[in-house]
């Protein structure tokens, strides 16, 4: 295939990708690796190099709004890039003497994940009690203001959040995307944060665990410019719409479409790579 | 944590600041992303793709040094990787802003935090070159 003809295909399935992430809340980092090893027979090297860089592109776009609205919690997202970075830079260093097979076989795995994820009903876990020894010492109960009310909120069991975060973090540098189904199980479930807190902050927090591994990956030869060039534009552009579009239409019927879609790649992924083991 | 007006606005100014820093980041390495991209593509458009297989003693632009070599002689690859570059750069330069925003809270404690990020990535990033 000629570079001109690569890079059109690219850039249009980027764009879509983003641009889907964004209104499922899947991020356009899942859908784009499958694109490329699937449809363009990419090594999923590759692929998770040039994935990495739009998860840093996105996220920070993204991240650059929540902040000044004043609802990101800036300390737990700091305290937490503790455990994603660790778990980022390990695993972006296991992911290169791994076999591309394994690497598709657990990517198929946590896109499954990720697309039940999303179709699960939210259950509200947040509390008052603000009696947790850890947060208090790392101060983050905080408030976020919502139509002009400032809502609080405390913190719990802050280790557990913070080894599910080392996890998060690890399959982030290991797959080469923003892991932000598990970042929402870590704050929402076992910290008990507000949705909109844990959202934006899982979101603030990803630039950092992203740019973690991409300093691995860029050493070992993984981001190619080439393929890194049209992906991070075509999601990027994807993202930006897709945000737009958010705040007026329904997703629900479209999540549900698109998890089929993406259980279906996952599969396939992980029918590719046992068949290649 | 809010106690004081004051103290209040100081918050809010931070948050701005960081927002702005993060959105210039985006916009200035996704720039030079694009122009090299186009200057890669005029020079490029009709050689033959080959990603099959992950070959990393052929990526050209795998150091920092080989991409400011690869820049000076205005080659649009080199110019895509840095800006990619930049990109990585965005969220690093946030979180040394953080370091200074927490220091000037007296927030030490956060200080200490922020430095530990740091240190993890430089230590990622001197592994890297190592192999």
């Amino acid at each position: 295939m000629s570079v001109l003809l690569f890079t059109i295909i690219i850039l249009l399935g980027a764009f879509l990708a983003g641009l889907l992430g964004s209104l499922t809340g899947l991020g356009g980092g899942v859908i784009i690796i499958p694109l490329l090893t699937l449809a363009l027979g990419v090594d999923i090297h590759y692929a998770i190099g040039a994935s990495i860089v739009s998860v840093i592109a996105t996220s920070s776009g993204s991240a650059a709004a929540y902040v000044k609205e004043g609802i990101t919690n800036i300390r737990i997202g700091m305290f937490l890039e503790i455990a994603t970075t660790i778990g980022a830079v390990c695993g972006a260093i296991v992911a290169v003497y791994l076999n591309a097979n394994y690497i598709a076989i657990l990517f198929g795995c946590i896109l499954i994940f990720s697309a039940i994820m999303t179709l699960k009903k939210k259950v509200d876990h947040t509390t008052l009690d603000n009696t947790d020894k850890w947060a208090n010492f790392f101060k983050l109960n905080g408030s976020y203001p919502d139509k002009g009310i400032d809502h609080p909120y405390a913190v719990k069991h802050v280790p557990g959040g913070f080894l599910m975060m080392l996890f998060a973090g690890t399959l982030s540098g290991l797959l080469g995307i923003g892991s932000g189904a598990l970042k929402v199980i870590a704050m929402d479930n076992i910290m008990r944060l507000p949705f909109k807190v844990s959202t934006t902050t899982s979101n603030f927090m990803m630039g950092v665990t992203a740019a973690a591994s991409a300093v691995v990956y860029l050493h070992r030869g993984q981001i190619d410019p080439g393929i890194a060039m049209p992906v991070c534009i075509g999601v990027l552009t994807g993202a930006t719409i897709g945000s737009k579009i958010l705040l007026r239409a329904k997703t629900d019927k479209l999540k549900m479409i698109f998890a089929v879609v993406v259980v279906f790649l996952a599969l396939q992924m992980i029918y590719k790579g046992i068949s290649g083991l | 944590m809010r106690t004081t007006g004051k103290e209040n606005l100081n918050d809010k100014d931070i948050q701005v600041i960081l927002g702005t820093l993060l959105r210039a980041g985006v916009i200035i390495s996704m720039s030079i992303v694009l122009i090299g991209g186009a200057i890669f593509l005029i020079h490029n458009s009709g050689a033959i793709t080959d990603y099959k297989v992950f070959k990393p003693e052929l990526g050209k632009f795998s150091s920092i040094v080989a991409i400011f070599k690869g820049v000076s002689t205005f080659q649009g690859d080199a110019i895509v990787q840095f800006g990619i570059l930049m990109l990585i750069f965005t969220p690093i330069a946030r979180i040394v802003f953080a370091i200074f925003s927490f220091l000037i809270e007296r927030d030490y404690l956060y200080v200490l935090i922020g430095f530990i990020i740091l240190a993890i990535i430089t230590i990622s990033l001197n592994g890297g070159i190592a192999h």
